[in-house]
């Protein structure tokens, strides 16, 4: 079971983090940790990009609500990147379209950041 | 807890029966998700299906781990021609039906049990004792 991490900054007070692969129980605690270091640095415009993830499970959509919350509390928001129908269902049936900015590419993810 | 959709095996259908013993943690989940799989597989549901299976399987486990005592999770997988049943042992956890709760907000409680129950086409808890009991989950093809 793989989960790719890549964080990268884009010039625009904001950051891309870059998940590929599997997020579930045992790999989320890896995601949440990339996701709270750069909320601890202060960057709170992120954009989560999803394009890569086969898979995800609850313990995954907690750690994008978990990071969500935190930016909120500074001002701050996280826009998803999400093309996959399987993964962007599971958004839909647990109603969290209408919490996450949810975009087809990175550019309009950046751009729609508050 | 939610109903079925019909198309359910019949008392006669004779079931084929797969039983699977995990370790209780987190890195054993993804053979659980493999494993339903490739037993799905064998029927004809469609590859959203089978996704839908896999995620259900992987709360299930998650659910136990977070929720049992138990050293292992035992699950039978029982296949009809039409259908697949998935029975998880929760020997020692809190019941289902008090985690069970639509995700509102930003509130994570809940979560991958109310992500069972909109995924599959069944789901039932049997109780034994004052805590755990089996958690039974039903997909059939093309409900």
């Amino acid at each position: 079971m793989d989960i790719k991490v890549n964080v990268r900054e884009t010039g625009s007070d904001a950051y891309v983090v870059e998940l590929g692969g599997e997020i579930d129980v045992y790999t989320s605690p890896k995601v949440k940790d990339a996701i709270t270091e750069l909320i601890d640095q202060g960057h709170y415009n992120l954009v989560i990009s999803l394009e890569k993830v086969r898979y995800i499970d609850s313990t995954g959509l907690g750690v994008l609500i978990g990071g969500l919350k935190r930016v909120r509390e500074h001002g701050g928001s996280v826009n998803l990147v999400c093309t996959n129908p399987q993964i962007r269902k599971i958004f839909d049936i647990t109603g969290l379209v209408k919490i996450f900015g949810i975009f087809d590419d990175e550019q309009t993810a950046q751009k729609a950041l508050v | 807890m939610s109903g079925p959709s019909g198309g359910v095996a019949t008392e006669n259908e004779s079931l084929e029966t797969v039983e699977l013993r995990i370790p209780s943690k987190p890195e054993w989940v993804a053979v659980a998700r493999l494993t339903i799989a490739a037993i799905a597989n064998r029927l004809p549901f469609s590859v959203e299906d089978i996704e839908d299976l896999k995620l259900a399987m992987a709360e299930a486990c998650t659910y136990v781990i977070a929720a049992s005592s138990e050293d292992s999770i035992e699950m039978t997988f029982e296949t009809g021609s039409n259908f697949l049943r998935i029975r998880v042992r929760d020997r020692g956890a809190v019941r289902p039906e008090k985690a069970i709760q639509r995700p509102a907000g930003v509130s994570t409680e809940g979560l991958g049990i109310f992500l069972i129950q909109a995924l599959m086409d069944e789901v039932e808890h049997t109780a034994e004792g004052e805590t755990g009991g089996e958690l039974i989950m039903t997909k059939c093809v093309g409900a």
